[in-house]
């Protein structure tokens, strides 16, 4: 017990119960015209989690129907409209969202002590966008079938007679959304810094989110003019596409993948940032490396653009060409693994508390780690012309898409869940869903490296005998992902109606965020929040009457008494 | 969707007594960082605005390296007259713009008022002007590639108006009717600030047609020049390129037609690698096509975005009837202008390259 008479600091950051954000204004159109950021990421957090879940199913109708190697359920034409509709829905209205809407709405302001972001009312701007993309985007796929892939490929998607436009117009709406919220952090971060929060004070999920920022503005756009492109041909034939009018299919490629290489670095920053705050906080240890990571983020950020070639080294290129593009993606990787050797390093002598916001952050470095390593191989211009288009490239990206972007989303709504709800979780149980979720995430996509590499080929309905019995393991792994994501689910719904009351620094977190109540009050911050080092954790005092961490000001700190 | 964001960029409630800037917004600690931000904001937008266009001037310039003849055989249907008074017209309008920013800051209305108006009228001129060179085009088959006819196939020439014009003059129309009533009926009930939102809107769908009247006059001179040019030449030179243009039997009048396309291809440098096609091969194969794909596309893309503007200005404008600006808050004038100087900035980068290809 501290023996310093100090006075509790906490009560100064505890709101009046009634100021709680959630309950502050009732109503549905307190919720739906509401310009708070905690609400409008909240009303993310569920659309994404929609998204997620149907998205979902879809994944789980495709490995049922591949169980055998013949057809089973669904037709080949079916097939495909089912993998198009899966990927697309994941790619643009859960993953690249996910993070920044969902999580980065809420934290942004607090963390940086501020009471909104920079233009509240864009923010909802960019969340009804996201909102009439969804609705125009699905309603164009559900209604006949769009089986282009996600990836829209002329000439077959200027010339099948699915709804292209229809969805290339909804992708084209929530462009706009991720553009405007990255606009939005932006000039958050920029110009709302309160005094004393240099850039190199501030949390490193910032940094992420930052970083993430200028690739969303710089990088969208591009998509925007793409799908426009692509719209115009099937609509008025400008033929920019087409070899008969002096088109070119392949410049479609270009294009596309000017914005998706990049976009892969929206969807993968945020989740580190979550990480670098989940190690240190549940190490109670200072991260390890604080710049080499912050600038680790920009050089991503930026580097990123320079790459997108490597999606295209089977397409005709020039083989110089090629050559410059492996290279550069090999450079790319560096400093994705600065960030994880950082990680590591701050583990080392660190209290290390297991429960489930740490177990998702090691998952994460662990399952992130095998796709990043894989993503070398698929940059290797030898290797890639075996590999290109088979179930290898599948298991690479969904194992940095889903074990790492997901499984860190996971970790920071677990992490953060106390103070956005301001109610703790089963921890127990967490740990079951996290288990469950990296078996069977493994079996779901460790055979697919394997049966990648002896050449099955992705988006195919149909395969050689051969394969069977490895489908058959992805399939089992797949519901048993399925059901660790429904435990997780389980977990967190099971929170808010019987969970206990959320202190509000459970975790002992030396950020902002962990400065005002659980949840914030709309106002965010009872009094303005002391700037201090993000990550020293000396002035943190555990107090076990109300089972959470105590930010004693420095001056009058005690000596740091260790959680046990 | 550019005037939504523009809606949302500044923070102003209408919050009525302040003891500071009456459109001060909460979250920010103080006006200088609510107009930083805003600064911030608005020069990040126009830098996603550039990488939008960025796109197509890529494929211009990838289409272009790749069939020079193409585009310098195009480009000569491009009015280079209109393009030059278009272009002329933005630069003017960008001036008022400026102007207007810095009534704004001096908190002198009836100057922000006039500015903003001028601003309104020079974008309602742009489209008139746009809306004869697009009718005129589509007219005689001047169309995005898949659907382009051939120039050396195109028999008829259409003399007038095209009914095109009529379609897109439809809406300006309504709008000069409806602001018309509208203006009168604000005179007569005495609403000062009301009338002076009408009267500018008035004039500025009025300017749409100033801007078809000035288009009609260059393009006939255009056509006169031309005529004039083809009987000097239809007299004079043997047509050693009539063989690769298909004849019709309709007589006389049809010929100098036909000459004419076969007179700009004369203009041109043939492709000079061995085996190319002749550019009128290329011609009736559609592939000229593309260069009208592009110009459409970047026209277009660009027309809407004065369209954009047009919006927000207009927007601007019943702020600025309503005093809402002065020394301490111009931010909205500010970024309003930024993005009408870059839409102005993109159609000086558009007008030499299509129009004055060579």
């Amino acid at each position: 017990m501290s023996a310093v008479a100090t006075k509790p600091t906490h009560s100064h950051y505890e709101s009046n119960e009634a100021d709680n954000f959630l309950i502050s204004s009732k109503g549905f159109l307190s919720w739906a015209l509401t310009l708070d950021h905690k609400r409008i990421g909240l009303m993310y957090l569920i659309g994404v989690m929609s998204a997620f879940f149907l998205a979902g199913i879809l994944a789980l109708v495709l490995r049922t129907e591949l169980m055998t190697p013949d057809q089973w359920f669904l037709t080949t034409q079916q097939y495909n409209q089912v993998f198009t509709l899966h990927g697309a829905i994941m790619v643009f209205l859960f993953i690249i969202p996910s993070v920044p809407a969902a999580l980065g709405n809420f934290l942004v302001p607090v963390m940086l002590g501020a009471k909104d972001v920079a233009f509240p009312r864009l923010n909802l701007g960019s969340f009804y966008l996201w909102v009439g993309g969804a609705i125009f985007f699905m309603a164009a796929m559900l209604y006949t079938g769009l089986d282009t892939g996600w990836t829209f490929y002329t000439p077959y998607s200027t010339q099948t007679r699915g709804p292209v436009v229809a969805a290339t117009m909804g992708v084209f709406i929530l462009g706009f959304s991720s553009i405007f919220t990255g606009l939005n952090f932006i000039v958050t971060i920029n110009t709302m810094r309160p005094p004393g929060m240099s850039w190199f004070k501030m949390p490193l999920f910032l940094w992420a989110t930052y970083a993430t920022a200028i690739i969303q503005v710089l990088a969208t756009p591009v998509l925007g003019i793409t799908v426009l492109l692509l719209a115009a041909e099937r609509v008025f034939h400008i033929g920019i596409f087409d070899p008969q009018f002096n088109g070119d299919p392949v410049v479609f490629q270009h294009f596309f993948w000017f914005y998706s290489h990049p976009a892969v670095y929206i969807m993968i920053l945020p989740g580190m940032g979550i990480i670098s705050e989940l190690m240190s906080v549940h190490c109670h240890k200072s991260i390890f490396g604080y710049r080499f990571i912050a600038y680790s983020s920009i050089a991503i950020a930026l580097f990123g653009f320079l790459v997108w070639g490597h999606h295209m080294f089977t397409s005709g290129m020039a083989e110089v060409t090629t050559i410059v593009f492996s290279a550069l993606t090999f450079t790319v990787s560096i400093p994705s693994a600065i960030k994880v050797f950082n990680w590591l390093a701050t583990m080392y002598k660190g209290t290390v508390q297991l429960n489930t916001p740490m177990c998702y952050a090691l998952s994460f470095i662990f399952l992130f780690t095998i796709g990043g390593l894989t993503g070398l191989w698929l940059g290797a211009l030898s290797v890639d012309r075996h590999l290109h288009d088979t179930y290898f490239v599948v298991a690479h990206f969904h194992y940095v898409m889903v074990g790492g972007t997901l499984v860190g989303f996971l970790g920071g709504i677990f992490h953060w869940w106390p103070k956005m709800t301001g109610k703790m979780f089963n921890d127990f149980w967490g740990l079951v869903s996290c288990g469950f979720v990296f078996v069977g995430f493994n079996l779901t996509f460790l055979p697919q490296f394997v049966m990648g590499s002896r050449g099955m080929p992705r988006r195919y309905a149909r395969y050689l005998p051969e394969f069977q019995e490895m489908h058959q393991m992805s399939t089992v792994g797949a519901y048993l992902l399925g059901l660790g994501l429904f435990v997780a689910l389980g977990v967190l719904l099971h929170s808010l109606r019987r969970g206990k009351k959320a202190p509000p620094n459970p975790w002992g977190g030396a950020t902002l965020e962990w400065q005002c109540s659980s949840p914030p009050p709309y106002y965010n911050f009872q009094t303005s929040p002391t700037v201090n080092e993000p990550y020293d954790y000396t002035p943190l005092v555990y107090r076990d009457a109300e089972r959470g961490w105590d930010y004693v000001q420095p001056e009058s700190a005690p000596k740091h008494v260790p959680h046990s | 969707m550019t005037s939504h964001e523009h809606d949302s960029h500044d923070a102003s409630h209408g919050h009525g007594e302040h003891a500071h800037m009456p459109f001060q917004a909460h979250h920010f600690d103080d006006p200088e960082q609510q107009f930083d931000a805003g600064k911030l904001g608005i020069w990040l937008f126009l830098v996603t605005e550039v990488l939008f266009f960025s796109g197509m001037f890529c494929a211009y310039a990838l289409y272009r390296s790749l069939h020079p003849e193409v585009f310098t055989f195009a480009s000569q249907y491009l009015n280079e007259t209109l393009g030059a008074t278009n272009t002329g017209v933005l630069l003017f309008s960008s001036l008022s713009m400026a102007w207007g920013v810095r009534c704004a800051q001096m908190r002198q209305r009836t100057g922000l008022v006039i500015c903003l108006s001028v601003t309104l009228g020079c974008a309602a001129v742009f489209l008139g002007v746009k809306a004869i060179e697009y009718t005129h085009k589509w007219e005689m088959g001047l169309l995005p590639a898949g659907e382009y006819v051939s120039q050396f196939l195109q028999t008829s020439h259409h003399e007038g108006l095209s009914s095109w014009l009529y379609v897109l003059s439809a809406v300006p129309a309504l709008c000069v009717v409806g602001f018309g009533i509208w203006y009168v009926l604000c005179v007569m009930s005495g609403n000062k600030q009301k009338a002076e939102v009408a009267g500018p809107f008035l004039v500025t769908a009025l300017c749409y047609f100033l801007g078809v009247f000035i288009g009609i006059v260059f393009q006939n001179a255009e056509a006169a020049a031309h005529a004039k040019h083809e009987t000097a030449a239809h007299a004079s030179d043997s047509h050693p390129d009539h063989d690769q243009a298909e004849h019709t039997s309709d007589g006389h009048g049809e010929a100098p037609e036909q000459s004419a396309a076969a007179k700009l291809v004369s203009h041109v440098e043939p492709n000079s690698a061995p085996g190319a096609p002749t550019l009128a091969a290329v011609d009736q194969a559609g592939g000229a096509g593309v260069f009208f794909s592009i110009y459409y596309c970047m026209t277009g893309v660009h027309a809407v975005h004065i369209l954009g503007g047009i919006a927000v200005l207009a927007w601007l404008l019943v702020r600025a009837t309503k005093d809402h600006f002065n020394e301490e808050y111009f931010g909205p004038v500010d970024y309003v202008g930024l993005y009408w100087h870059l839409v102005d900035l993109i159609w000086i980068y558009l007008f030499p390259l299509l129009y004055l290809i060579k």
